[in-house]
């Protein structure tokens, strides 16, 4: 049994489940804004800022932006436990995956954010 | 036709290497356990597991032009198109992810290992009845698909996830004879089982992928017993 600390959810039902209904969140919403954008017809700024700015679609777009993230450091944990170990870098592996787990966890808290700000910020 | 077949002896040789040899198989359709046998009438010194060739010991599993499978249930014919015409060369190499002991001999120990965390025998801790514990028909249909593992390791070897993680990922072998107790209604240590298994690697590193579903020489499916535990472990867990 083994229970990494780094992995998202920390148990591996968690993970699975995080990353499926991450997965169906994104799907959901491509459909829809496919589905939005052939409707549409000819869009232009001020009718594309009008949808983007309505309550329905900063809740969309906020829930699309965590499952992203959420979806991207399961995926991405499963591939640097896959990739970056003993295997390959020999001793130095743990510190390669700690990096590199790190500098993707950075990246995604600043996606993550910088998502939020540009959804609830009011620019 | 032309054989080429992986060589290594950890005692003379820096590397492995691959070996050709010549084999006239009088245009039939040999099984490549047959071929082996050829082979090593030329040369003495190929080393390679036999047993029972006919498909029950599970002691010749091999990678056969890319594809494992037991070398005496695999007719030429089966193992690639142009294997059996001579058009292409036989390609032998023991099975992948596994360390090499000689030639095509590997460790098993990985294996096994994997094999005896799932505790592979019946758990029952009530009393036991005077004659034997009874299943109904429907209840015995249940192991169907899993009793008949022969712990070939084809399958484990040919798993991704298992080459990457082969000490924490338990493999598909390991998994389907989980589930085989999983499924038996006579063992009624399910809790504990699955306990062990919902961390990330034991049983979640499966893709399904199902390479191990395509290489099986008994036709067993380990990525559908796999998505049952998983299904086991969700009722258990939501």
């Amino acid at each position: 049994m083994v229970t990494p600390v780094t992995s998202l959810g920390r148990n591996g039902l968690y993970d699975w489940l995080i990353q499926r209904v991450s997965a169906v969140i994104i799907g959901v919403y491509l459909i829809g804004m496919l589905g939005y954008l052939m409707a549409a017809g000819e869009l232009d700024y001020g009718s594309w800022k009008e949808f983007m700015g309505s309550v329905c679609m900063q809740i969309a777009n906020t829930l699309l932006v965590i499952a992203v993230a959420a979806h991207t450091w399961v995926g991405l944990w499963g591939v640097t436990t896959d990739y970056l170990t003993s295997l390959t870098f020999g001793k130095a592996a743990t510190a390669v995956r700690l990096i590199a787990q790190l500098a993707i966890a950075l990246a995604l808290i600043v996606y993550l954010l910088w998502g939020l700000v540009l959804i609830w910020g009011g620019a | 036709m032309k054989v080429s077949i992986y060589r290594y002896n950890p005692e003379t040789d820096r590397e492995p290497s691959m070996k050709e040899y010549e084999v006239d198989t009088q245009g039939k359709d040999l099984m490549v356990l047959d071929i082996l046998a050829l082979v090593k009438e030329q040369d003495q010194s190929l080393a390679y597991r036999r047993s029972c060739r006919e498909g029950v010991c599970g002691s010749d599993g091999m990678n056969m032009n890319g594809k494992n499978g037991l070398a005496c249930i695999t007719p030429l014919s089966q193992v690639a198109p142009g294997v059996l015409e001579g058009k292409k060369p036989l390609i032998l190499r023991p099975l992948p992810g596994l360390p090499v002991i000689r030639d095509l001999v590997v460790d098993m120990g990985m294996f096994y290992n994997q094999y005896e965390k799932v505790q592979p025998y019946l758990q029952n801790n009530t009393p036991a009845p005077a004659i034997e514990r009874l299943q109904s028909p429907e209840e015995r249909a249940k192991i169907d698909g899993l009793y008949e593992c022969i712990l070939c390791a084809c399958c484990s070897t040919s798993c991704p996830s298992f080459w990457w993680n082969p000490d924490k990922f338990l493999g598909p072998a390991a998994l389907l004879q989980s589930y085989r107790f999983l499924a038996d209604s006579r063992d009624n240590a399910t809790e504990e089982r699955l306990s062990k298994l919902d961390d990330p690697f034991s049983l979640f590193r499966c893709h399904g992928i199902m390479n191990c579903v395509s290489v099986c020489p008994k036709g067993l499916n380990p990525t559908r017993a796999i998505g049952h535990i998983r299904s086991m472990l969700l009722e258990r867990g939501i």
